[in-house]
């Protein structure tokens, strides 16, 4: 692992050379603005990738209609990582160093942006994600922030924090059974707060399971579940996984509640775990279209107008996203990667239709979180929790 | 006692799938000594087959099951007459790489036709369960499908084997393959039907992980196909029984792991019970037989 690590390092210290050899100029002398976009359009968490790209590519029409940003038009340079971590990295390093972007968006999944961010750093360019809700995204491991890393959602601790408080208090739950996906820093890192959350506020954490992404067979760990006889389960996965494990829990007969993360978001899941499987499942969201804030109904408009569909949480997320570059760029002054950076970091109660966003010293936002509860496969918007 | 009942039913399911993969590779396997890495994707195009016919043809389960067969046992024979047959004489490092070959072929091609994403597999044989023990073992109809057509199936080819011209020439090539021939057996022949054979099995198998699972994709023969594999091994490759053996066992034994240890290590037990049977019986549990071989 460490080789290749290093070999990845030296591959970029290389290519980070010739990109010295040729002009620094990073786009700012053109009368355009290059904006990367790093997202997962193909492979298993596609849907997440092309709903953010949907609504990027509204809010850049809308911007770049309206004169666009400091007098430029705004380019999109859209790559796919087909969700996957080295590809996610590449896309990373060839937007830096070929395209000389003025800033990255991307990557959708905590893994690949985390994978995308090296190349970022080293060639000073501003890695924006919008859907990466690991803690450590923004911060490496001795607890140092990214410099040019941010992120406009919240963070995993966040989500589990939200949940386990919404299973103790609002549901009444006491007894939880955890089910992870040991392949994911997502589903680990919200498997934790969910935990601690939950056994300080004095609920028992009944049994922790675990499976692995891609596995399809989950009956006889949902079987195990069953004899603890626990009152909820907490699954934070990826909808594909999920879908099975939803709809093998209720085949079982295990009808307890079944709560989770933004990874529920996407209408595979109904389409894999069935309609009427999908009653009594909760989980976290970034934003509701049945959200009636004048902001949100604006929004909804519009991107009906453009797609002919209702807008979903990643939708909503990548219109946001483009919109909080572009306020940024406004405020620096000029299409310079660094001096872009600082009036990111300087952000202060930016008003999107996923709610106000204020950057903190640790690059994440302070924003609130939805509580969406399906219904007969239908997501529906039960109530909004603000940080405590 | 409960829980284990329905532990029980769940490893029965699963090892059933397993095992219907696996005869197609040991029949290979026992006829030229091929092990034939493509099949694990013969059972994701049936899959697909059975998809498409279900989706766009609207044809109920059985005649799906039936056609997704038919497609993969012709896709059998042809991957053996382009892709095994022009290099039979070649060493096996050769085979195995050609095997490699046409599985990654058929994983990508597939992926350029259909796209990675994953497909859900419409439900066709609705939801009905049968509740025991006051609804704490729960079958579905489901299961009962996959674990009554995987007998079938097995039946059939026991059939097919032991009382029919073709199967008697099985035995006779996998026995001998020179004195079968110039006993007066089409060998080329006899060896696109083991193909055919074990590719619908494998067919059948994609269709029914598809209605029990709802899930489908490009990539999903890999695993199964290893797993398989590692079922036919421990059954004792070559073997019939012993695939079908293997198979029951593997499932049972995932299981059983995920229940009553850790659902993390189930795939590492797997493993290590397959490196077992290797170090002390190396021709597998059910590998002394020898006249079982086809």
């Amino acid at each position: 692992m460490s080789k290749k690590v290093s070999l990845f390092m030296s591959l970029i210290l290389m290519l980070s050379l010739f990109a010295g050899c040729s002009s620094k100029a990073t786009g700012g002398n053109s009368d355009k603005i290059k904006v990367g976009l790093n997202y997962e359009l193909s492979g298993n968490v596609a849907t997440y990738g092309q709903g953010l790209v949907e609504g990027i590519e509204l809010a850049f029409e809308e911007i770049n209609k309206n004169s666009g940003v400091l007098g430029k038009q705004i380019e999109m340079i859209k790559v796919d990582n087909k969700s996957d971590n080295a590809e996610a990295a590449n896309v990373s390093t060839r937007l830096a160093t070929r395209d000389k972007v003025v800033a990255i968006l991307g990557a959708a999944t905590s893994g690949n942006t985390k994978a995308a961010t090296p190349a970022a750093m080293q060639n000073k360019v501003p890695l924006i994600s919008a859907s990466a809700t690991a803690d450590d995204v923004t911060v490496d491991s001795n607890g140092k922030v990214r410099e040019f890393v941010f992120k406009t959602t919240f963070s995993d601790s966040f989500q589990g924090v939200m949940m386990a408080n919404f299973a103790y208090n609002d549901l009444g739950l006491k007894k939880a059974a955890v089910l992870i996906d040991t392949t994911s820093d997502y589903s680990k890192g919200l498997s934790k707060n969910f935990q601690d959350t939950y056994k300080k506020l004095g609920g028992t954490i009944v049994t922790e399971e675990a499976y692995q992404a891609k596995e399809t067979d989950f009956k006889a760990v949902l079987t195990k579940i069953k004899g603890t006889n626990p009152d909820v389960l907490f699954v934070p996965g990826y909808y594909e996984e999920v879908g099975l494990i939803v709809k093998q829990a209720r085949e079982l007969g295990l009808n307890v509640p079944i709560l989770g993360g933004d990874g529920y978001d996407s209408p595979k899941l109904a389409e894999i775990a069935g309609r009427d499987a999908l009653n009594n499942v909760y989980y976290s969201n970034h934003y509701s279209s049945q959200d009636n804030t004048p902001e949100v109904v604006e929004f909804k408009e519009k991107f009906n107008k453009k797609y002919g569909k209702d807008p979903d949480a990643f939708n909503a997320l990548g219109y946001d996203l483009a919109y909080f570059l572009a306020d940024a760029l406004k405020r620096a002054g000029a299409a310079d990667p660094v001096k872009l950076k600082d009036a990111l970091a300087a952000t202060k109660d930016f008003e999107g239709v996923t709610g106000k966003i204020t950057i903190d010293d640790k690059h994440n936002p302070v924003k609130s979180i939805t509580i969406i509860q399906m219904k007969d496969g239908k997501p529906t918007f039960l109530k909004k929790l603000d940080p405590q | 006692m409960k829980e284990l009942l329905q532990q029980v039913i769940n490893g029965l399911s699963l090892g059933s799938i397993y095992a219907l993969i696996a005869l197609g590779y040991t029949m290979v396997y026992g006829i030229i000594n091929l092990i034939n890495f493509a099949h694990g994707d013969i059972y994701m195009v049936g899959a697909y087959v059975g998809f498409a016919v279900t989706t766009s043809l609207h044809l109920g389960f059985f005649p799906s099951l039936v056609i997704s067969m038919v497609v993969c046992s012709i896709l059998g024979v042809i991957i053996e007459k382009v892709a095994y047959k022009p290099i039979r004489g070649s060493s096996r490092i050769a085979a195995l790489i050609t095997a490699i070959s046409v599985s990654l072929f058929l994983e990508y091609g597939m992926m350029y036709f259909v796209k990675a994403e994953t497909r859900t597999f419409p439900n066709v044989l609705g939801k009905n369960s049968l509740k025991l023990l006051d609804g704490s073992v729960v079958i579905d109809y489901k299961n009962i499908y996959i674990v009554a057509i995987t007998i079938i199936l097995m039946v059939a080819l026991q059939y097919i084997i032991r009382r029919t011209k073709a199967g008697k020439a099985m035995r006779a090539v996998s026995l001998d393959r020179e004195a079968a021939q110039l006993m007066g057996v089409n060998v080329d022949r006899t060896i696109s039907y083991t193909f055919a054979i074990g590719s619908a099995l494998a067919g059948a198998a994609g269709v029914l992980v598809g209605v029990y699972y709802t899930t489908i994709n490009p990539l999903m023969g890999i695993v199964p196909g290893l797993k398989a594999f590692i079922a036919a091994v421990i059954g004792g490759i070559g073997v019939i029984p012993g695939a079908v053996f293997g198979g029951l066992f593997l499932g049972m034994i995932e299981t059983m792991v995920s229940a009553y240890g850790g659902s993390l290590y189930k795939d590492a037990v797997a493993f290590a019970i397959l490196i077992l049977v290797l170090l002390l019986r190396p021709s597998g549990l059910l590998g002394r037989n020898i006249k079982e071989k086809v």
